[in-house]
């Protein structure tokens, strides 16, 4: 009847993986964070499983913080884009070299 | 029965992180993450987790993902992007965590045993809802992280009026 604990570690593991992939193979700013986005929601799966396995709250309010982690970077993020977007006019990351050896 | 909406959570969930990635329009990307998300507060309500649930349609469906839409429409893109040249390291790192899992499956396969029993469940936790139970814990173990995470919004909200403003420094001199 119950899911075993290990489907949602598996879950969660695909959801990582699709996400690490899109961070590394797009050159879209913004498709590259949305799979961050995938990442801390992959994250959030495991802890809110491992919340209800242990029967103890603390996994879910680490969730609220992962949250609050994710809304802050978005913020943050998506006006960095729009400073890029304003010097560039573009958002592939190949054309943004000037800090990198 | 539990067992059947777990898959068909999965299974959309997986479905829509691939498109996340593989689609070519920004639009569209974004949303299949919100397909993605609501999908993910169906499993968190499957794992009696309401509160988180609810959380998860408002911060993460409601705002943060209605500001990429309107960072996309504002930027108005023209979609010429191909994938990365970095092919060969995510195959590589993708290929080490499909592993593991692979391991894991393999390893549950053949031994029957549950890797440990999980502890006898509260009493008090069905007693009072899933609300009050993090707002106790929330308020009391962790306020200090509380409001570190209130100070991070606070920094970042800072942060991003100024990454963004055109001309702020501009205006006084």
């Amino acid at each position: 009847m119950a899911v075993p604990i290990s489907y949602y570690v598996i879950l969660s593991a695909l959801v990582f993986i699709t996400g690490m992939v899109g961070v590394l193979i797009r050159r879209n700013i913004i498709i590259i964070l949305l799979s961050v986005e995938l990442m801390l929601n992959a994250t959030n799966i495991n802890f809110v499983a491992f919340s209800n396995y242990f029967h103890n709250v603390a996994g879910q309010v680490f969730v609220f913080f992962a949250l609050t982690v994710a809304a802050a970077e978005v913020a943050v993020g998506l006006a960095i884009i729009i400073a890029l977007y304003r010097s560039k006019s573009s958002i592939n990351v190949d054309e943004f070299h000037l800090m990198k050896w | 029965m539990a067992q059947l909406f777990f898959f068909y959570l999965a299974g959309i969930i997986v479905l829509t992180s691939i498109l996340v990635v593989a689609l070519r329009n920004p639009v569209y990307s974004a949303l299949s993450l919100l397909i993605m998300f609501f999908h993910v507060a169906g499993l968190y309500v499957t794992l009696h987790a309401e509160f988180v649930a609810a959380v998860q349609i408002i911060v993460y469906a409601g705002a943060i993902l209605v500001l990429y839409l309107f960072v996309v429409m504002l930027l108005n893109l023209h979609r010429e992007d191909r994938y990365h040249a970095q092919f060969p390291v995510a195959a590589l790192l993708g290929m080490t965590i499909l592993t593991e899992v692979a391991l894991l499956l393999l390893q549950r396969r053949s031994d029957a045993v549950t890797p440990a029993a999980p502890p006898a469940a509260a009493p008090a936790a069905t007693a009072i809802g899933n609300t009050e139970a993090i707002g106790e814990v929330l308020y009391s173990t962790y306020v200090f992280p509380f409001e570190v995470a209130s100070l991070i919004l606070l920094v970042a909200m800072i942060g991003a009026i100024i990454l963004a403003k055109r001309d702020l420094f501009e205006q006084k001199g």
